[in-house]
C-alpha cells in the first residue's frame, strides 16, 4: 500500500518535470506558424486532394528542411472534406477556430471551395486555393486567392481549340448539374462557340456521381456532333469516355483541368484517346524549376506529379513567401502581401496575383494518345 | 426510333443490376422485417472482392469471368453470414428501430474501413486486369454488337444473361428445396416455423448468405459495366435498388425483380431526354403515384395482422 503510494508520488514528480522541460523547450524554440489545408483526402475526388496534399507536404519538408520562415517552422494542418457538400463549412471553422491557422491553403474543386472559403473570409483568415477555377470563388472576398488559372479562360480556350485545330462546327456539351466547375465551364465554352459561330446541337445533363451515361450519350450521338465537350472531374469522366467509345461515338472530346489525373486512363483505357484538355502544368515542360520538381517529387512518393500537386506545391510556397516579405505570420499581414505578389517563381509558371485576386498564367493542352498525356500546345491569357 | 431501343437496351442491363441488388433487401426484409443498410456496401465489397480475385482467378476470359463472379459472391455471402452473426443477432428481438440504426452503423463501418485500409483505399479505381500483351482489359472479352445503328455491348448482354440465371436459380431454391420452403414459412410465421422445429437461425444465416452473394453478383457486374471503383460506390445503387424493392412490393421476390428492371427503365428514358436533371425526382415520383395507388407495391400483398 505504502509502497504503491510512493512510486505513485515518484511518478507525480517525474511527470511534472517532464511538463515543466516540455514547457521550456516549447519556450525556447519559437512556436511554429500553422497554416490549414482543406481538400478532398476521401471519397469521389480523392485523387485531386490527395495529388494536391503531397504537393503541399513536399513544399512544407523542402520549406523546414531550410530552416522555416522568419525563424520559426511551418506547420500543415490537413483537414478532409470527403468530396462532399457539407464539410467543407465544418472542416474550415474548425481551421479557423480551434487550430487557429494563420492562413488556409484550400479545395481543389470550386463547389466545396465556395462553401468552406466564406467562413475564413469572415475571419479574416486569406486562404489560397490551389486549382479551384470558377470566377466567383475570388470573388467571394478580400482574402480569397488563387494559383490557377480561371475557367472563363479554359472555357474560351477549348472553344477556340475546337475552332481553330479541330475545324468543328457543330458540337454536344455534357455537364455536371451538381457542380459549378461544370456548369460554368460549359458556359464559357458557349460564349465563345457564339462568337466562332461554333453550334451547339446537342446538351445533356448529369449529377456528379453517376456511373451510367449511356442515355445522354445516346441522345448526343443521335444530334451528329463533330466534338463534344465535357466538362467535369476524372472519375466521371473517364467512364463517359469509356461509354462514348462503346457507344460508337467517335468525334473528339473536350474536357477542363479536371480531366487530368491517372485514374482517367486507368478507367477508360483505349477509350481515352483522342481526348483533349488544358493542364496548368505539364510534365513536357522543360524548365529546369519544373524538371527539379517532377524529379523530387517522383523521388519522395513513388509516382509522377499532376497538375494539382503542382498547384499545391506553389500555395503553400506563395504563402510563404508572403509571411517572409511582409515579415509577419498574421493573417492581416500575410493577405496584404499576397495581394503584392508579382512575378513570384513558382513551377506552374511565373505568377503575378491581379486585382480581382486570380493569378495570370498560360495553359498547356494536352491529348491522350495510348494512355499518355502528350503536351500538343500552349496558350497565353 | 432506334434511340428509344438503344435506351431501351441501356436502361435493362442497369435494371437487371438494381434487380439483383433489391432481392436481397427484400429476401432480408422477408425473415427479419427490417431494411438491411449494409446490403449497398455489401454490394460494394463485391466489386472489390472481385477487383482482387480477378487477376488470380484468369479474369479476362469467359471462365475466368464466371470464377471471379462466384468467388466474389462466395466472399459476400460469408460476410453477409458475419454481419448477421456480429451484429444484427444480438439485436434479436429488440425493436425494429435499434436493428435499423445498427444496420447503418455497419454500413458506415464498411464505407469508411474501405477508405481507411491501404489495399482498398479512398481514390477509384479501375476495375480492369492486366491481360498478357501488356494491355488491361475487362472480366470477360468483350466486344460491340452491332444491329443497323443499335450498338450492343457484349457486356450488357451478359449481365442480363448472368441476371436471368441467378433469379431462376433463386426461385429454384426458393421453391424447391427444403430451405427455401423453410424461409418462406419463416416469413409466414416465424414463431409458428420454429414451433413446428425450423431452426430460425440457420435460415436467417442462410438468407443473409443468398441475398449478399447476389448484391456480389451485382457488384462484379455493375463494376464489369461501369469500371470504376470506389468504397462508397453502393450508397446510390443501394438507394435506387432499395426503391426498387419498395415498389415491387418489399418482402415479395418477383416484384423486387419488376422493380428493378422498372427503376432501371425509367432512369435511362428521363436521362436521354431535355429533363435529364429531374431523372430521380421522376423516377421517384413514379414511387409515389404507384404506391398511392398499390400501398403494397406492385406485386405485393397486404397481409391482415391476426390477433
Amino acid at each position: 500500500m505504502n509502497g504503491s503510494r510512493r512510486s505513485f508520488l515518484g511518478r507525480g514528480v517525474a511527470l511534472g518535470a517532464v511538463a515543466v522541460l516540455g514547457t521550456y523547450a516549447a519556450w525556447a524554440a519559437p512556436e511554429p506558424i500553422r497554416i490549414g489545408e482543406f481538400s478532398s483526402l476521401t471519397g469521389r475526388e480523392a485523387g485531386l486532394g490527395q495529388y494536391t496534399h503531397m504537393g503541399v507536404v513536399m513544399a512544407l519538408e523542402e520549406i523546414n528542411a531550410a530552416g522555416g520562415v522568419n525563424g520559426r517552422l511551418v506547420e500543415v494542418i490537413a483537414e478532409d472534406t470527403q468530396s462532399k457538400a457539407g464539410e467543407s463549412a465544418t472542416v474550415v471553422r474548425k481551421l479557423t477556430t480551434r487550430s487557429r491557422v494563420v492562413a488556409i491553403i484550400g479545395e481543389g474543386a470550386s463547389g466545396r471551395c465556395l462553401e468552406g472559403a466564406p467562413i475564413a473570409q469572415r475571419a479574416g483568415i486569406p486562404v489560397v486555393s490551389p486549382a479551384a477555377t470558377n470566377p466567383k470563388v475570388t470573388e467571394l472576398g478580400d482574402c480569397i486567392f488563387r494559383v490557377c488559372f480561371t475557367d472563363p479562360f479554359q472555357g474560351t480556350v477549348m472553344a477556340k481549340f475546337a475552332h481553330e485545330t479541330l475545324h468543328a462546327k457543330r458540337v454536344g456539351v455534357l455537364s455536371d448539374v451538381a457542380s459549378p466547375y461544370s456548369l460554368g465551364l460549359a458556359e464559357f465554352f458557349r460564349q465563345r462557340c457564339r462568337v466562332d459561330g461554333i453550334e451547339i446541337v446537342g446538351e445533356q445533363r448529369f449529377s456528379g456521381g453517376d456511373k451510367d451515361f449511356r442515355a445522354q450519350l445516346t441522345a448526343l450521338k443521335a444530334s451528329k456532333p463533330d466534338a463534344l465537350f465535357v466538362p467535369s472531374y476524372y472519375g466521371d469522366a473517364g467512364l463517359i469516355l469509356l461509354q462514348a467509345r462503346q457507344l460508337g461515338i467517335t468525334v473528339p472530346i473536350l474536357g477542363g483541368d479536371g480531366f487530368e489525373a491517372p485514374e482517367l486512363v486507368q478507367v477508360a483505357g483505349a477509350a481515352a484517346d483522342g481526348s483533349y484538355f488544358p493542364v496548368h502544368f505539364s510534365l513536357a515542360d522543360t524548365s529546369p524549376r519544373s524538371r527539379g520538381f517532377v524529379e523530387r517529387f517522383t523521388k519522395r512518393w513513388g509516382k509522377a506529379p499532376t497538375g494539382v500537386s503542382a498547384l499545391g506545391y506553389d500555395a503553400l510556397n506563395l504563402i510563404v513567401d508572403a509571411i517572409r516579405r511582409g515579415g509577419s505570420a498574421e493573417p492581416k499581414a500575410i493577405r496584404g502581401a499576397l495581394a503584392l505578389t508579382t512575378s513570384f517563381d513558382g513551377v506552374t509558371g511565373r505568377i503575378s496575383i491581379d486585382s480581382e485576386r486570380n493569378a495570370r498564367k498560360p495553359a498547356s493542352i494536352v491529348r491522350v494518345e495510348a494512355g499518355q498525356f502528350r503536351f500538343l500546345q500552349a496558350v497565353a491569357p | 426510333m432506334t434511340e428509344l431501343l438503344q435506351q431501351l437496351i441501356n436502361g435493362l442491363s442497369l435494371g437487371a443490376i438494381y434487380a439483383l441488388i433489391a432481392l436481397g433487401y427484400t429476401m432480408v426484409y422477408g425473415v427479419l422485417r427490417f431494411i438491411n443498410f449494409a446490403h449497398s456496401d455489401v454490394f460494394m465489397v463485391g466489386a472489390y472482392a472481385g477487383y482482387f480475385l480477378g487477376p488470380k482467378l484468369g479474369a479476362g476470359s469467359i471462365g475466368g469471368g464466371v470464377l471471379t463472379l462466384a468467388g466474389a459472391m462466395a466472399v459476400c455471402a460469408v460476410l453477409g453470414v458475419v454481419i448477421e452473426k456480429l451484429a444484427y443477432r444480438p439485436l434479436r428481438g429488440r425493436s425494429n428501430l435499434t436493428v435499423l440504426i445498427t444496420a447503418i452503423g455497419v454500413s458506415l463501418l464498411l464505407q469508411n474501413t474501405g477508405q481507411k485500409i491501404k489495399a482498398v483505399g479512398a481514390n477509384p479505381r479501375a476495375f480492369q486486369f492486366p491481360g498478357p500483351d501488356g494491355m488491361t482489359r475487362g472480366l470477360f472479352p468483350e466486344t460491340q454488337l452491332h444491329f443497323r445503328s443499335l450498338t450492343i455491348s457484349s457486356n450488357q448482354v451478359i449481365v442480363l444473361v448472368v441476371a436471368v440465371v441467378l433469379l431462376a436459380a433463386l426461385w429454384w431454391i426458393v421453391h424447391r428445396t427444403r430451405i427455401g420452403t423453410a424461409m418462406r414459412a419463416m416469413s409466414f410465421n416465424a414463431t409458428a416455423s420454429s414451433l413446428v422445429g425450423i431452426n430460425n437461425d440457420a435460415v436467417i444465416s442462410f438468407t443473409f448468405a443468398l441475398g449478399s452473394a447476389l448484391a456480389g453478383a451485382g457488384g462484379v457486374l455493375y463494376a464489369m459495366n461501369y469500371p470504376s471503383i470506389d468504397p462508397l460506390m453502393g450508397t446510390l445503387p443501394g438507394l435506387k435498388a432499395f426503391v426498387a424493392a419498395v415498389l415491387g412490393g418489399i418482402g415479395n421476390l418477383p416484384g423486387a425483380a419488376l422493380g428493378g428492371l422498372l427503376i432501371g427503365l425509367v432512369e435511362t428514358l428521363v436521362s436521354g431526354t431535355r429533363v435529364s436533371t429531374y431523372r430521380d425526382a421522376i423516377a421517384f415520383a413514379i414511387l409515389i403515384l404507384i404506391l398511392m395507388f398499390r400501398p403494397a407495391g406492385l406485386l405485393g400483398k397486404l397481409r391482415v395482422e391476426k390477433v
